[in-house]
């Protein structure tokens, strides 16, 4: 483990030298695994937010109240320490870079889109990509400077933000600005998060093909 | 690596419970949704459940006609491969072996092709659909199985990870080749077993 730094107050993004590793896609994940002096072991995915260009990878981890690994992660991993990872892991919830992205996050379900994000400024195509983002506060919303920088629309639901838009989800009106033909749509976050995104995606006439979802649950 | 991650010692385990395959957790009363696509509204009026590919006697049921069939329960465990187990659940509807019984699979016929309205396809040697292992089934602890858990209607083989239980099923193919299903295709095990712990290619 080569960095760690806490984006949110719950969250810390730690950097890991992987050796012979295999270039990942964005959206892909890794999987942790930590064993206990008895043989014991437990493990969790958790996504990459670094582009595949980065010398390093980039886990974005939620520390979960009574978190088996979360907690560990968070709170005892230090830097120079060695974690036994295995990934890049799924092949459904990526983007190869060569179609246009409109990609919705809601809470650490931004964290793949910001490697999307990343990896479309690395091969200079940032302007595939759409972002619209959300979380209850701004100190919540996990590499909330980058998206904000990128362009994209965050919808806070506890408080206005920086530019006035009032506290509430993204509304109608804001999904209906991100329809476009011939773009695949990325859902990412919470169940309900991503429940209520797809379905009104799909209500607004985006055919279910053209969407791929990621559903997060707490996983301690 | 091998050997132990500095300062983990993990949650007290003397008593890990047995029903646990390695590598995977208590989730308790809750029952995550990892979908990968959107969730479909169907009507069970339109739904049909039919058994085809190398069967004598290709069969479909409505959701009358299926409902109508011989109904039986799981009472058990369920796994999935993002590493939470969910104890002691139960599911209602019918076994496969009576979808099969009835659509005669041929000699040829060693596996399966699940899929679902969605499209979704999953893959799964015949026998490990055989015997009283799988059912389709749509209510869970006695009630409508929710449409965020594959309702009306899934398939449910629960000695495999979860994503072998096809939401939405509708179609059962019987093929004599194994054909990889959409998570097989990308990256996931062709069987699934948790107490193997085949969860990727390769394992």
């Amino acid at each position: 483990m080569q960095g760690l730094s806490r984006p949110t107050p719950n969250g810390v993004a730690i950097r890991l030298d992987v050796p012979d590793r295999v270039e990942h896609l964005p959206g892909q994940h890794y999987l942790v695994r930590l064993t206990a002096p008895d043989g014991y072991t437990a493990q969790r995915s958790y996504s990459v937010a670094s582009a595949p260009s980065d010398p390093l990878i980039e886990l974005f981890v939620e520390r979960l109240d009574d978190g088996e690994v979360s907690g560990y992660l968070a709170d005892v991993l230090a830097v120079g320490d060695q974690l036994e990872v295995r990934g890049p892991i799924g092949g459904w919830f990526v983007w190869h870079g060569d179609s246009n992205a409109v990609c919705i996050g809601g809470g650490t379900g931004v964290v793949p889109l910001v490697a999307i994000l990343r990896h479309a400024a690395a091969i200079g195509r940032a302007e595939r990509i759409r972002l619209a983002v959300s979380a209850r506060t701004l100190a919540e919303l996990p590499y909330a400077d980058e998206l904000i920088a990128a362009g994209s629309l965050v919808a806070l639901t506890r408080e206005a933000t920086a530019d006035g838009r009032a506290a509430a989800r993204l509304t109608a009106d804001e999904f209906s600005g991100l329809i476009e033909v011939d773009a695949t749509f990325f859902v990412c976050g919470s169940a309900g998060f991503a429940e209520s995104a797809s379905s009104t995606l799909v209500e607004m006439g985006v055919p279910s093909t053209a969407i791929r979802v990621e559903r997060f649950g707490p996983s301690g | 690596m091998t050997g132990p991650t500095r300062g983990f010692f993990g949650r007290s385990h003397p008593k890990r419970d047995e029903r646990l395959p390695p590598g995977q957790y208590n989730v308790g009363a809750d029952w995550p949704v990892l979908t990968a696509e959107v969730t479909p509204r169907f009507d069970p009026e339109q739904w049909t459940m039919t058994v085809d590919g190398l069967v004598d006697n290709p069969q479909s049921w409505s959701w009358y006609d299926a409902h109508a069939l011989p109904q039986s329960e799981y009472r058990g465990d369920i796994h999935c491969v993002t590493s939470w187990s969910k104890f002691d659940t139960t599911f209602g509807g019918v076994s496969v072996d009576v979808l099969l019984d009835s659509a005669s699979p041929k000699p040829t016929a060693s596996h399966v092709l699940a899929t679902s309205t969605t499209g979704y396809t999953t893959n799964l040697p015949l026998e490990h659909v055989r015997g009283n292992k799988a059912w389709i089934v749509w209510s869970f602890d006695g009630k409508p199985l929710p449409r965020e858990h594959g309702g009306p209607v899934r398939l449910l083989v629960p000695h495999l990870y979860f994503w072998k239980s096809a939401k939405w099923v509708n179609q059962l193919t019987l093929l004599d080749h194994d054909e990889q299903g959409f998570w097989e295709r990308n990256g996931y095990h062709d069987l699934g077993d948790p107490w193997l712990e085949q969860r990727y290619q390769g394992d």
